[in-house]
């Protein structure tokens, strides 16, 4: 049985362009970029070319990007940064539908007194802009909102709400791991003043991912030790992946026409012909502000992990909001704050295409889904075949 | 990904008994929509009272489809009587085990056989005095304690595991803790139970504790520490010196104080920093 992978916001398969500029760096180049020798010294320069190729992505400069381990790792440097870098301010401004890596943080902090204003979403998964300008305040430490949604897709309007902050001298961070390489990036065009990328997300490896901080800035190292990454990020650099991002940002930047057509096409031929086919199943989050690859259907009285299993048995790999695939017994924080009621939270499957997706894959799943929806539909004692005819007429 | 046994692939994948009985002698409904899993069971007698047939309609996880499907062959051509004795445990051994986190499962197909039974024999529907414990999944008392007495659990996460209580918003933790507590040694003496400290024996032991074991690793470093209050289980502390400019404060704090703390004083102290 082949894989048909559709749960590309989990994680994505390294191009091979990118394994094949990686390789000669565990074996052949193995030297410490910091070393006084040649041997070394080869490897740095090759680390200052991913350095260009991941600014180029995004219109930085490449002084702006510092190597970090993981979007995680870039999330608490920049948040625990500002905090450092303004200590008598105690507010932290984020929203409710972010990352753990964010959340869990920010959560965290809380508990040691700072006051954490996590704005709410619309049932669109759209902010607020009136209440986000209320909630920017002279005590407000830092502004941390993500770019895109992992589990919508949904598209904040980072660049306004990043110039809004500016004019208050507020710092603002964006984790913007779901939309690089997806949506067009330009720091030039907006007041971002730190920014999270990983690259398993990509087509580059795990493990690897970066803090965009503007020049000028103020910046406070995480991680200390030794002078790499300009004393702002301290352990010998992971020379290996960090050229292998550098070569996925590079591809990345050629192949955005790419997801913006040819995946979009895809994602939204899926999404018409389930939502076509299956009665009761609606698409949560805006599909106005949206990346181009992602796409999230509720189907109405069953449940994702069902569905998942019996995706599974196709081969076919997705992901869900429902209690049960996490673990946590209520459904995602994402689609609760939305206001999805539990009908349909529970039930809602995440679709997330790559450029490496074919049309043959999409046509398996709008194949297969219609019936194990109508299988699990037939087990679940919400559901009454007669509410279907009367919708069909 | 779960880590399900084949029984459970098998009885997710191919269900028996999915549907409802006609005409049924016990109906049952347990779960909700909102809890996210539910489970209708039906069931009809034959002439020598024994359960001839027996349906079931699950929402939820396949882990519940499996139990309500491993349940209804279980009892089939039972008594009631026999059907009575099934335990949520014989209906996860039946299924070669469930992951912990699922547990829950098991439990509801044992609540939905009994209430279709009741509901045959015409007794009362709710436990009497039963009151809701966990408001966010509407688990009573009752249920926690017979979740805790028959499957001998000890911590507020098996007890979440097991009945759903204390999955949601968090805040009933400390009553599920003293159910746990009352069942376990409550109808024995107390032997291994800590007595509760007051506010000032803690506050004591506290300071006999930092004094003794924290204080002199910090001052090494050129910090210190200083109790300010205790508000219930929080340990409101000051730090003073290297301690109140250095950055991994805070992780001392959490994983050096707090955890000496909670050895040597109470287990379930929190230790909070205050802006001095």
């Amino acid at each position: 049985m082949t894989t048909v992978y559709l749960d590309n916001n989990a994680t994505t398969q390294v191009a091979p362009e990118v394994l094949e500029a990686m390789l000669p760096y565990f074996s052949k180049f193995y030297g410490n970029p910091s070393s006084m020798h040649s041997f070394g010294g080869q490897v740095a320069r090759k680390i200052r070319e991913a350095r260009e190729q991941v600014a180029a992505l995004i219109g930085a400069q490449p002084d702006e990007i510092i190597f970090t381990s993981c979007g995680t790792e870039s999330d608490n440097a920049a948040v625990r940064s500002a905090l450092y870098s303004s200590p008598e301010k105690r507010h932290i401004l984020t929203s409710r539908v972010e990352h753990p890596a964010i959340r869990a943080l920010c959560a965290h902090l809380a508990g040691q007194g700072y006051r954490i204003t996590e704005l709410a979403v619309d049932k669109d998964g759209c902010l607020d802009m009136d209440q986000y300008e209320k909630n920017l305040t002279p005590d407000t430490v830092i502004v941390s909102l993500m770019w895109a949604n992992n589990e919508t897709g949904v598209i904040f309007p980072v660049e306004e709400a990043s110039r809004m902050a500016r004019e208050r001298g507020i710092p603002f961070h964006t984790d913007a791991v779901q939309a690089a390489g997806k949506i067009p990036i330009d720091m030039k065009q907006n007041a971002v003043d730190m920014m999270s990328i990983s690259g398993h997300k990509l087509h580059a490896p795990k493990g690897i991912g970066i803090l965009y901080v503007r020049k000028g800035t103020k910046f406070s190292p995480f991680m200390i030790g030794g002078h790499q990454e300009r004393e702002r990020r301290g352990g010998t650099e992971n020379t290996p992946s960090i050229i292998g991002l550098g070569k996925a940002c590079e591809l990345a930047a050629q192949r955005l026409d790419r997801e913006n057509t040819y995946v979009r096409q895809l994602r939204d031929r899926l999404e018409t012909a389930l939502l076509k086919a299956i009665p009761q199943s609606r698409v949560n989050g805006s599909t106005l502000h949206r990346l181009p690859n992602t796409t999230n259907i509720s189907f109405e009285f069953v449940e994702g992990e069902g569905i998942l299993l019996m995706l599974d048995q196709h081969g076919i790999c997705a992901s869900s909001g429902s209690a049960c695939t996490s673990g946590s017994l209520q459904p995602s924080h994402v689609l609760r704050a939305m206001g999805v009621p539990f009908t349909m939270a529970h039930g809602s499957i995440r679709f997330s295409l790559s450029i490496y997706n074919t049309q043959d894959e999409i046509d398996l799943v709008i194949e297969k889904l219609p019936s194990i929806i109508e299988r699990l539909r037939s087990m679940s004692p919400y559901w009454n075949p007669l509410k279907e005819t009367c919708n069909a007429t | 990904m779960w880590e399900y046994t084949d029984k459970v692939r098998e009885h997710f994948l191919n269900p028996q008994n999915v549907g409802e009985v006609e005409n049924p002698d016990g109906v049952a409904e347990v779960g909700s929509l909102a809890c996210g899993d539910a489970l209708k069971l039906t069931f009809k007698l034959d002439e020598n009272q024994r359960i001839k047939d027996i349906k079931f309609k699950t929402f939820g996880c396949a882990s519940a489809i499996a139990s309500s499907s491993a349940l209804t062959e279980m009892v089939k051509g039972m008594t009631l009587d026999e059907a009575m004795k099934i335990t949520n445990q014989d209906i996860a051994a039946y299924l070669g085990g469930l992951p912990q986190e699922k547990m829950h499962c098991s439990v509801m197909g044992k609540e939905a056989l009994e209430k279709a039974i009741e509901n045959y024999r015409g007794a009362p529907a709710k436990e009497p005095g039963a009151q809701i414990v966990c408001e966010c999944f509407g688990v009573t008392d009752k249920e926690i304690e017979r979740a805790v007495r028959e499957n001998n659990l000890t911590t507020v996460e098996e007890v979440t595991n097991y009945t759903k209580a204390g999955g949601g918003c968090g805040t009933c933790h400390e009553a599920i803790r003293q159910i746990i507590e009352r069942v376990r040694f409550g109808a024995e003496q107390k032997p291994a139970v800590k007595p509760k400290l007051s506010n000032i024996q803690k506050i004591k032991m506290i300071e006999e504790t930092l004094e003794r074991e924290i204080r002199p690793s910090l001052k090494l470093d050129g910090g210190d520490i200083e109790l300010i209050d205790v508000e219930g289980n929080r340990a409101l502390v000051a730090t003073r010196g290297m301690c109140a400019t250095c950055k991994a404060a805070d992780i001392t704090l959490k994983h050096f104080v707090e955890k000496k703390l909670r050895d040597l004083v109470s287990p379930d102290l929190v230790v909070e920093e205050v802006t001095p």
